[in-house]
């Protein structure tokens, strides 16, 4: 029982760093009016996971190479073109959600789905902590590009930022984030942990500052709350996680400021 | 041509760009001395913002664009495209640039804002010509040597319209400033400008402004029937 109880501990304490990076991550993406893609990414991740599964490699790593090559695709459209082909993206992502399912293993594909945080070992545990940290220190240092690029990509394009590398950057660590959260949150679900957070603190946050620390903060919430709700119930823990956020997104849109 | 006595802050030779199949710029050439005051003119769609772009090196060009070596320059846009809910306060925005925040109120004050009420409002909710007094400020923050000022067409009113032309006056005269500006008010141009760039997709003029912009040259932006063009009320008739 104790140690049952030590392991809670630690999986609360990971899903807390992923929720927390996921939340940071994600108030970037709702600024960048990108949320749905964010939302719709983490489906890439099935089949990535279901041939690491095949070939007896760690999931995570699956899901980080699909996810990888998925962000590549949606920067180069993005930079490529004046208009931003949301349509082309959201069939693709669908697509790569379709042929995961086919291809996952029956016994693994609800757990792929819908995340299962028992399955996580302490080998994932401590990929999912040091990446979290890296992921965070480095979304840290091009956070003012990033901002100066939402308010306008002219604007910091003449300061000499290069743009396109900053926003290939932010969505290579958007794809290490969905990855390193699929376990807990699965692959259908782990998009809306990125964003709802993010969402939700938009609606109360005055300025950037409390903003982005509020978007950690509910994300960190939703995660431990929902493994907390999930283990003592014994549900799949990325649709408690998911609607844990849902709920404070109402919470917040009650008590929106105006 | 004019006299070479003064180095050129900028030379642009035959520039050109090309979106799709259509040329939005042709064969664009002009230099700007340092200290001088260049005003671009033209119809909407003549590609004054465009050219803007492509010498700030924003877009792809043909030609050559030859920046004095060294040179920092403050751009700015002609409005900002945010959400009304961008939850970025003035102040935030400013420290993208700049750290110092005692360094911000003072180029805010050089800007004519004096109340530091401003700087914990959202970006999103300054009126227009609250956006332009903050966006020069950004510009200034970098310490540039050059300008390039995009005006806007709207959202400033009169008088808040004729203040920034002032400032700039007064900024010119408190540092070594080079200023390009875009501008849609011959008046302006007259008043503030010692250069003056006529365009139309190609270069319709280049000079002084009482030099340069006679009957045939506001014929060729703007079309022939032009009789009156130095009130302000007509300019949104034309194309």
């Amino acid at each position: 029982m104790n140690a049952m109880n030590n392991n809670l501990l630690i999986l609360l304490i990971i899903g807390a760093l992923v929720g927390g990076v996921s939340g940071y991550l994600g108030s970037f993406m709702v600024l960048k009016r990108m949320s749905l893609v964010g939302d719709a990414l983490s489906h890439v991740a099935l089949p990535g996971m279901a041939i690491a599964l095949i070939l007896n490699l760690n999931p995570i790593f699956g899901a980080f190479v699909a996810l990888i090559l998925a962000v590549i695709g949606v920067w180069y459209l993005s930079e490529k073109s004046e208009i931003y082909p949301e349509a082309l993206v959201g069939v693709f992502f669908t697509a790569s959600l379709a042929i995961g399912i086919l291809i996952t293993p029956e016994p693994e594909l609800l757990e792929a789905l819908f995340g299962n945080f028992e399955k996580i070992g302490l080998l994932d545990g401590i990929i999912i902590a040091v990446s979290s940290t890296l992921i965070f220190t480095l979304i840290s240092r091009i956070s003012k590009s990033l901002l100066l690029g939402v308010v306008s990509e002219d604007l910091a394009k003449a300061e000499g930022i290069n743009m396109k590398s900053i926003n290939l950057i932010y969505l290579l660590l958007v794809g290490s984030v969905v990855a390193l959260g699929v376990k807990f949150v699965g692959t259908l679900l782990m998009g809306a942990l990125v964003v709802v957070p993010a969402v939700a603190a938009k609606n109360i946050a005055r300025s950037i500052k409390s903003y982005q620390i509020l978007g950690s903060l509910l994300g960190v919430f939703s995660v431990v709350l929902g493994l907390l709700i999930s283990s003592y119930l014994h549900f799949s823990s990325g649709p408690i996680i998911v609607l844990v956020s849902i709920f404070i997104f109402i919470l917040s849109y009650i008590f929106k400021k105006k | 041509m004019e006299d070479n006595s003064k180095e050129d802050i900028l030379k642009v030779t035959s520039l050109s760009v090309i979106f799709g199949n259509q040329k939005v710029l042709d064969n664009i050439s002009f230099s700007v001395e340092r200290d001088g005051t260049l005003a671009i003119i033209g119809p909407n769609g003549a590609g004054k913002s465009v050219l803007f772009r492509a010498i700030l090196g924003l877009i792809p060009y043909e030609g050559e664009v030859k920046w004095a070596p060294n040179i920092k320059i403050g751009y700015v846009p002609q409005k900002l495209f945010v959400q009304k809910d961008l939850p970025l306060t003035v102040l935030e925005f400013l420290k993208l640039k700049e750290n110092n925040v005692l360094n911000i109120e003072k180029v805010l004050n050089s800007v004519g804002i004096k109340n530091k009420v401003i700087l914990k409002s959202r970006l999103g909710d300054l009126s227009g010509g609250e956006t332009q007094r903050v966006l020069i400020g950004n510009a200034l923050l970098g310490n540039p040597q050059v300008l390039l000022f995009d005006e806007p067409t709207s959202g400033v009113d009169i008088a808040g319209e004729e203040t920034i032309y002032g400032l700039i006056e007064r900024l010119k005269k408190e540092v070594d400033l080079t200023i390009i500006f875009i501008s849609h008010e011959l008046d302006i141009v007259y008043r503030h400008a010692t250069n003056v760039l006529c365009l139309n997709k190609e270069k319709i003029c280049f000079g002084k402004p009482n030099e340069v912009i006679d009957k045939e040259t506001l014929g060729k932006m703007y079309g022939e029937d032009v009789k009156v063009y130095k009130h302000h009320e007509h300019h949104e008739r034309h194309e």
